[in-house]
């Protein structure tokens, strides 16, 4: 993927080895990215990653060290923000306090030199679409937080444009509003098919909005994929701990005659997505691909109970396994008392096994 | 009584008016604030009476004869050492030093806080390393090189080369409070702006400046009172037919011949800090106002 020449008719966004670097703190090591018209793609990462250092660049708010931007075909790399073609949404709205929303709005457009009627024009599209006709004329200061971020939507939307980028729009509010407003930009999208680049640390909006996602680490991208590969098949442990609410079991081992052994017991390694080798292993399993029986045979995975929390729907039970933390996500609502002992099976064909060396996916 | 849920405090806690805690902080208040007015009073009593009342003593009490007298004469008569013109002319001489220099200061050094919090630019560092060392140097190093910088310019001994003084001067601590101010402004605005297509002096113009108003207000303050009541560039840089009113005052309060007309310094006193004050009231209300304009949350 990283090989292919940007085709200038497909391709809406194209990286090419950028690299930053501020004095000698290399915050971007050569990440390459090629976005096709009308795709979501998702930076995620935890702080510190450099995904909305990603995102300031290609806006053009920061300068490059190095590498190529392109953006439908055309090398923006030293072009100002506003001759990129992009619209650009901030976590903290980043609404000019002293203008109306409509003067919000149109603020770009003015200094565009757009003729007043096609300002006007737009502004009632945008604010069709994201309903937000009815405070036209109020100051940002008398809106709610989602009203806020709908305003900084549209001034986005009004500038016509095909990339939109989104810089953590939904941190700022709360959960309920944050569920609706995500909503609602997976609706624009499909209305407008644009090209969103959007950063996140959180991976429900990654997982549900993507059709990509940019798993980043430290400046470097882990694993470029659908949310579904980045969830079932990651490339390496990094990946495999993030992603997931708690986070993927890991139990170390080794891998021999078609069977995973660690500490006396073995599960089959039947059905399981990879080549596995045989020697040491790492073997990832999500807490949901979990069975668990409270009888068993006795040469089972047995590990007891040690806390459990009750989420309605499902609930999740921690348990200890030879020393270790073992979560386990279950619809059983059943409360099992501390100490219960539980009989593991996991579902090979969703689990990871993973080299202990280079941590890379087997 | 008879619920005994009832019993013990409830509700509101009760506050005693007359308590050891209050009286202290009122006390100590009334105190201070008596200490800085008595002064004042006694100047204003004293500008109000003839100066056979003033010899009588009782710098207390009220005048028996209240008169204006006093007040005209500092303003249109009083004598220095050249002339007798009173005060006026060192009050218009301060408009066009005071106007100008606040207004030159604190247009450079806003622009100059607002390119270093927000353009950082190469060397931006060093830039305000050097003016926070000049914010550090007693006036009194620079006033020679100062001197001859301004002869070498030409403009030794005129109002432009005060209102330069006056400007370069305030320049360190000016530029220090607007950057600091501007770097409490959201980042992410000045990046939309950036987005929405302005340029440098569009975002300090349409952006930064309308956000601003309580540190404007704040720079207006500082810069007025300070060249106002400044006395020593107003003597060292200027000739007599440009002093400023703080020297012009000084002149007639410290002229020799005759009596001492008591009434007459303490009106022109008066007069001269007239217009510090004036704005200490005036911007103090907007000051609040502006710090309310401020407040809106991004």
């Amino acid at each position: 993927m990283l090989d292919q020449t940007p085709n200038t008719s497909e391709t809406s966004l194209s990286i090419k080895g950028l690299q930053l670097s501020f004095g000698a703190v290399q915050v971007l090591k050569d990440v390459n990215m090629e976005i096709r018209q009308g795709e979501f793609i998702v930076l995620l990462g935890g702080s510190g990653s450099g995904k909305s250092t990603i995102l300031n660049c290609i806006a053009g708010l920061l300068d490059v060290s190095d590498g190529q931007i392109f953006i439908n075909g055309r090398n923006v790399t030293w072009d100002e923000p506003k001759d990129r073609g992009i619209g650009m949404v901030f976590q903290s709205y980043a609404l000019y306090p002293q203008m109306s929303v409509r003067g919000n709005l149109a603020f770009g457009l003015k200094n565009a030199r757009l003729p007043r009627n096609e300002i006007a024009k737009r502004i009632d599209r945008a604010a069709g679409i994201l309903q937000i006709e009815d405070y036209l004329d109020r100051k940002p200061a008398a809106l709610s937080g989602g009203q806020r971020q709908r305003v900084a939507i549209g001034r986005a939307l009004v500038r016509d444009v095909d990339l939109f980028l989104f810089d953590e729009p939904l941190s700022n509010l709360d959960a309920k509003l944050r569920a609706e407003l995500r909503v609602e930009i997976k609706r624009l999208h499909e209305t407008l098919d644009n090209t969103m680049v959007y950063v996140t640390h959180d991976q429900i909006e990654a997982m549900t909005l993507a059709d990509r996602i940019a798993l980043l680490r430290e400046g470097v991208i882990q694993q470029f994929a659908s949310p579904d590969e980045i969830y079932r098949k990651p490339v390496n442990l990094y990946v495999a701990g993030f992603i997931g609410s708690p986070s993927m079991n890991f139990i170390s081992g080794e891998i021999s005659g078609g069977q995973f052994r660690f500490n006396g017991r073995a599960t089959s390694l039947d059905g399981y997505d990879g080549t596995p080798r045989d020697g040491a292993a790492i073997l990832g399993v999500r807490p949901e691909h979990t069975d668990f029986r409270i009888d068993g045979p006795e040469s089972g995975i047995a590990a007891t109970v040690e806390l459990q929390e009750h989420m309605g729907a499902e609930s999740v039970i921690y348990l200890r396994l030879d020393g270790q933390r073992f979560a386990l996500r279950t619809p059983d609502d059943t409360h099992y008392p501390d100490g219960t002992s539980l009989n593991l099976s996991f579902d090979i064909a969703r689990a990871s096994l993973f080299d202990p060396q280079s941590e890379l996916r087997l | 009584m008879a619920d005994i849920a009832f019993d013990g405090p409830r509700g509101s806690k009760p506050r005693h008016r007359l308590s050891g805690r209050n009286i202290m902080i009122y006390g100590t208040l009334i105190v201070v604030a008596l200490y800085y007015l008595i002064p004042l009073y006694v100047m204003v009593m004293t500008s109000l009476k003839g100066l056979p009342e003033i010899r009588v003593g009782n710098i207390f009490s009220p005048p028996v004869e209240a008169t204006f007298e006093p007040w005209v004469k500092a303003w249109s008569q009083a004598c220095t050492g050249l002339n007798c013109e009173g005060l006026q002319r060192g009050f218009w001489n301060s408009v066009r030093i005071t106007v100008p220099s606040v207004f030159l200061s604190i247009l450079i050094a806003s622009i100059n806080g607002y390119a270093l919090a927000n353009w950082r630019f190469r060397g931006a560092e060093f830039f305000f390393a050097i003016l926070m060392i000049g914010a550090f140097i007693p006036y009194q190093v620079m006033i020679y090189p100062m001197v001859i910088l301004l002869r070498e310019l030409g403009l030794y001994g005129s109002l432009t080369g005060l209102v330069l003084v006056h400007t370069v001067f305030g320049m360190p601590i000016l530029t220090l409070l607007f950057r600091n101010y501007f770097a409490t402004l959201p980042e992410e605005l000045f990046k939309a702006a950036r987005v929405d297509g302005t340029g440098f002096w569009g975002i300090y113009f349409r952006i930064m400046l309308p956000l601003s108003l309580p540190i404007f207000v704040v720079a207006v303050i500082l810069q007025v009172t300070g060249i106002w009541n400044d006395f020593l560039f107003g003597v060292v840089y200027t000739k007599p037919e440009y002093y400023p009113m703080t020297v012009q005052l000084n002149n007639i309060v410290n002229t020799t011949t005759g009596v001492r007309e008591y009434n007459v310094n303490m009106a022109a006193t008066i007069l001269t800090g007239l217009v510090p004050l004036l704005i200490y009231f005036v911007s103090g209300r907007l000051f609040v106002r502006g710090i309310a304009a401020g407040a809106v949350k991004g």
